[in-house]
């Protein structure tokens, strides 16, 4: 049998399900569990991603962000069981996968711009069609009738 | 009979174990094993069982290859054949089947292979010498150095390290720990490095000095 194959396998076995949907540019709360000694505990850590790195079970995202006006960048493992859970605070519009020139901005220009379209929200909200939009998808239903009925 | 099968080394990844830390690990394809020939005292002076691996294209096989084959009843030629000592009045059945499962309770292994070639190398690669500076008119950057005394000896002393093939040479790395079985694949979860190229054959064993 094919190695690729049977690599494949091996690490899509060890591979997280799911993983949290996200894009370079957002800002994001990271939840981290952390042990100390016996107890464990969940901390959160926000900030920018500014870039997901590798494949497969070794994929990683950098989360950036300032902690008392100095630099901080932590790299997660996406596959990591430490990594609880990724929430998206808010969307970020950038036009290159690495966000490595933030490193160079200080204050105001360290924020990235929102992406404000809705397409492409996670979470419901169906985006309005206006107009011709509006005719196609009835073409595409009246389409769709016959071959379902 | 120690707990041993003839794999091939796929590639190495890395996993995450209990306690969430990441493990790097190389995956073995081991067995199934067929015992094909079992030796005996009385026929052949000492007692092992020959397991085999790999099915061979019978084309590509020799008339004596198959004949031995045949003569076990195993049912096709095998690739590759390694000896495996047995205990004192043990005796596999010819023909049966090794697979993973041997390896249930074993928590360290052996595993030996054939060393990737790196040609021939001197003795800063070879050997882990020191280099000669780099600088300052020194003539001497990668070169072997002395080798030896004076008129006495006059010889050079046995085992002395001087550049030679390296490599492509039957490794035995020891104590690897054992991180998965999965037993529906075929596959041994092998912690850190094993000898050899990737698609290259390996035996796996038991441990001798750690369990």
């Amino acid at each position: 049998m094919n190695i690729d194959k049977i690599m494949a396998g091996v690490e899509q076995r060890h591979m997280k399900e799911s993983l949290p949907e996200f894009r370079v540019g957002d800002t994001v709360d990271v939840h981290v569990r952390i042990k100390e000694g016996e107890r464990e505990r969940v901390q959160v850590f926000t900030g920018t991603v500014i870039g997901k790195k590798h494949g497969g079970i070794r994929q990683t995202f950098t989360v950036r962000r300032i902690v008392a006006g100095e630099g901080v960048e932590r790299v997660f493992p996406f596959h990591s069981p430490f990594v609880e859970k990724v929430e998206v605070k808010r969307q970020g519009k950038v036009r290159r996968a690495k966000l490595y020139y933030l490193r160079d901005r200080v204050g105001k220009a360290t924020k990235v711009k929102e992406r404000r379209d809705q397409s492409t929200k996670p979470a419901g909200r169906p985006r309005k069609r206006r107009g011709p939009a509006k005719a196609a998808a009835a073409a595409t239903t009246k389409a769709a009738t016959p071959t379902t009925a | 009979m120690t707990p041993t099968l003839i794999g091939k080394k796929l590639k190495m990844t890395q996993i995450y174990d209990d306690a969430g830390q990441v493990v790097p690990v190389t995956i073995v394809l081991a067995g199934p094993c067929q015992v094909v020939q079992v030796k005996t005292v009385e026929n052949d002076g000492y007692q092992a069982a020959q397991i085999g691996f790999d099915d061979a294209k019978v084309k590509r096989t020799t008339k004596p290859e198959q004949g031995h084959f045949k003569k076990w009843s195993c049912p096709t030629p095998k690739r590759v054949v390694r000896e495996v000592a047995l205990d004192e009045g043990e005796t596999p059945e010819p023909g049966s089947q090794l697979d993973v499962s041997v390896f249930e309770e074993i928590t360290y292994v052996d595993v030996i292979g054939t060393s990737k070639g790196r040609g021939f190398q001197g003795t800063i690669k070879r050997h882990n010498a020191s280099t000669g500076p780099k600088s300052h008119g020194s003539k001497s950057y990668r070169l072997v150095g002395s080798i030896g005394m004076h008129t006495w000896p006059a010889r050079v002393l046995k085992g002395r390290k001087l550049p030679g093939q390296m490599g492509n040479k039957r490794t035995t790395a020891r104590n690897l720990k054992i991180v998965k079985i999965e037993k529906d694949h075929n596959l041994l979860y092998i912690k850190g490095a094993v000898p050899g190229p990737t698609n290259g054959y390996v035996v796996v064993r038991r441990a001798k000095t750690k369990s």
